[in-house]
C-alpha cells in the first residue's frame, strides 16, 4: 500500500509541476481571481446586499467554475494521448487507477489553491463587518467539492478524446446539465406542468441543490456523499474509457 | 526471460497479431523485423502490458503479464515507438520522475540518473526542456528513461528511428553491449542493424512469424546471401497487399 501511494504522489507531483512550469497555471489563476472579483463586486452586489457575507462570491462560483474547471482539466488525459506519453505512463509500474487518481488529485489541489487565493475577500468582509465565518468555511468546503465534481467530469471527457477542445466542450455541457437540473428559473418553469415530486427528484441530481446547502452553512453528509459519488463515478468511467482504448 | 505463447490481437475484424510464439533468453538480442503494419508494435505493446492480448499469453521473468502486470512492468524497460516524453519537462526532471516511478530514491536515484545520462550522452542538455531538443536528443532521453532502473528485459520499438548515422551506430553498440546480460527485443526497418546488433532475428508479416533464426543464417537462405533479399522474398509490400 505504501508503494501505491508513492506512485500516486510521484505522478501528482509531476502533474502539479506541469501546471506551474507552463504559463497555464498563472493565466488560470489571474483569470479566475479577476473574474471572481468582478462577479462578486458588480453582478453579485457585494456592497448593495447590506450584509457581511460572501454570498455574492459563492453565488457566482458554479457559473465561473463551469468554464474554468473544464479548462483546467481538459488536458489531463487528452494531452497524454496526443503526446503518446500515456504509453510511457501506463507501462511504468502503476495501476491505471493510481494514475487516474493521481492526476485528478493534483488538479483538484491546484483548484483548491486557486480557491484559497480568494482569501482577500474573507479579510475584506471581516474588516467591513462581522460575518459568520462558519458559514464562509462551509461555503468554501462546498466550493471545493463542486470543483472536484466538475473536475472529475472533465477528467472523464478528456479521456474520451485526444482533442482538448472537444474534451472542454463536452465537460462544459455535462456540467451545465448538472447545474440546470436545479437552477430555479428552470425548475420553476418545469413545476408549472410537472408534478412536484418529479421536479424535486430532478433537482436532487443537481449540483446547485447540494451546493446551496453548504452556502447556508450546513455541512450536510448527504451533500458530501453526492459530490463524492459524482467524482467516484466519473473517475470510474475514466478508467473504463482508458482501458477500452487500449483493448482496441 | 521473455516467453510469448500463441499471442493474438484483433482490432475489430482486423487480426493484427496472429498466433505469435517465441522465447528470448538472457544474453539474447532479438531483432524484430517486418513491413509497416506487420504487428511488431502491437506485439511489443502486449509484452509490456500496455494492451491486453485477445488470446495467448506473455511471461516475463516467469510472471504472467495478465496476472501480475505491475510485477512485469517493474522488470521491463520500454522505449515506445516515436519515443514520447513529457515535452514541458526538463531532461533532468523527466529522468528524476522516471526514477521515482521505478521506486529509486536518494543516492540510488542520483546514481541511476548519472549512469543513464552518461550512457545516452545527455550531459549537455540536462537543464533544457524536452520541447527544445533535437529529435536525436529526445529519442535518447526516452531511451534513458527505459534504462534508468537497469531492467532485466528491454523492449525497444525502433530505437534508432530518426537518429543520424553516428547516433545510430552508438545506439547499436549500446544495445549490443547491454545484450550481454539482458534480454532485449528491438524492432527496426534497417536490416544492417539486425546484422550488426542482434544474436537472432524474427521476421513478422501480417501478424505471423515467417522466419526465425540468426541473421547470418537467414541471409544465407537467399541465393544472393543478403538479408535484404531474403526479407523481400518472404514479406509483401503494401502495394502487393492491396493487389492481393
Amino acid at each position: 500500500m505504501k508503494g501505491s501511494w508513492a506512485a500516486i504522489r510521484t505522478i501528482a507531483r509531476r502533474e502539479l509541476a506541469a501546471y506551474f512550469e507552463s504559463p497555464v497555471a498563472y493565466v488560470f489563476l489571474v483569470i479566475f481571481l479577476l473574474l471572481a472579483g468582478f462577479f462578486t463586486f458588480t453582478f453579485g452586489g457585494f456592497f448593495e446586499r447590506g450584509e457581511a457575507s460572501l454570498a455574492a462570491f459563492f453565488n457566482w462560483l458554479p457559473w465561473l467554475f463551469l468554464f474554468l474547471v473544464p479548462a483546467a482539466g481538459m488536458r489531463l488525459w487528452s494531452e497524454e494521448r496526443r503526446l503518446g506519453t500515456i504509453e510511457l505512463l501506463l507501462t511504468m509500474p502503476v495501476a491505471d487507477w493510481q494514475a487516474i487518481l493521481a492526476k485528478f488529485l493534483a488538479s483538484w489541489l491546484f483548484l483548491i489553491v486557486a480557491l484559497a487565493l480568494t482569501f482577500p475577500m474573507v479579510i475584506t468582509v471581516n474588516w467591513l463587518g462581522d460575518p459568520d465565518n462558519g458559514v464562509i468555511l462551509s461555503g468554501y468546503v462546498g466550493a471545493a467539492l463542486l470543483a472536484g465534481a466538475y473536475l472529475a467530469v472533465s477528467c472523464m471527457t478528456s479521456a474520451f478524446t485526444r482533442n482538448q477542445v472537444i474534451a472542454f466542450i463536452l465537460a462544459v455541457l455535462i456540467c451545465l446539465l448538472l447545474i440546470l437540473a436545479g437552477f430555479s428559473p428552470l425548475t420553476d418553469l418545469l413545476a408549472r406542468w410537472a408534478s412536484p415530486w418529479l421536479v424535486e427528484g430532478v433537482a436532487r441530481f443537481s449540483v446547485l441543490t447540494h451546493y446551496d446547502g453548504f452556502q447556508k452553512g450546513v455541512l450536510d453528509s448527504r451533500g458530501v456523499l453526492y459530490f463524492a459519488s459524482i467524482m467516484a463515478y466519473a473517475l470510474f468511467v475514466t478508467g473504463v474509457v482508458i482501458r477500452s482504448h487500449r483493448a482496441g | 526471460m521473455i516467453k510469448v505463447e500463441n499471442l493474438s490481437k484483433s482490432f475489430g475484424p482486423k487480426l493484427a497479431v496472429d498466433g505469435v510464439s517465441f522465447e528470448v533468453g538472457k544474453g539474447e538480442v532479438l531483432g524484430f523485423l517486418g513491413p509497416n503494419g506487420a504487428g511488431k508494435s502491437t506485439t511489443m505493446r502486449m509484452i509490456t502490458g500496455f494492451i491486453p492480448p485477445t488470446a495467448g499469453s506473455v511471461f516475463v521473468c516467469g510472471l504472467d503479464v495478465q496476472v501480475d502486470p505491475i510485477g512485469v512492468k517493474r522488470r521491463i524497460g520500454y522505449l515506445p515507438e516515436a519515443a514520447p516524453s513529457y515535452t514541458d519537462m526538463s531532461v533532468m526532471s523527466f529522468l528524476r520522475f522516471s526514477a521515482d516511478m521505478r521506486g529509486l530514491q536518494g543516492e540510488a536515484r542520483r546514481t541511476a540518473v548519472r549512469r543513464v545520462v552518461e550512457l545516452c550522452h545527455l550531459e549537455s542538455v540536462l537543464g533544457q526542456t524536452i520541447d527544445t531538443l533535437s529529435k536525436g536528443f529526445r529519442h535518447r532521453t526516452c531511451l534513458a528513461q527505459a534504462l534508468i532502473h537497469d531492467p532485466e528485459v528491454l523492449i525497444l520499438d525502433e530505437p534508432t528511428d530518426g537518429l543520424d548515422p553516428n547516433q545510430k551506430h552508438e545506439v547499436r553498440t549500446l544495445i549490443r553491449s547491454m545484450g550481454e546480460n539482458k534480454a532485449i527485443i528491438f524492432s527496426t526497418h534497417i536490416l544492417e542493424e539486425v546484422e550488426a546488433a542482434c544474436t537472432r532475428a524474427i521476421i513478422i508479416d501480417r501478424g505471423r512469424i515467417v522466419a526465425d533464426g540468426a541473421p547470418r543464417e537467414l541471409a544465407a537462405r537467399a541465393s544472393s546471401g543478403r538479408l535484404e533479399d531474403f526479407f523481400r522474398s518472404i514479406t509483401r509490400s503494401d502495394v502487393q497487399r492491396e493487389a492481393a
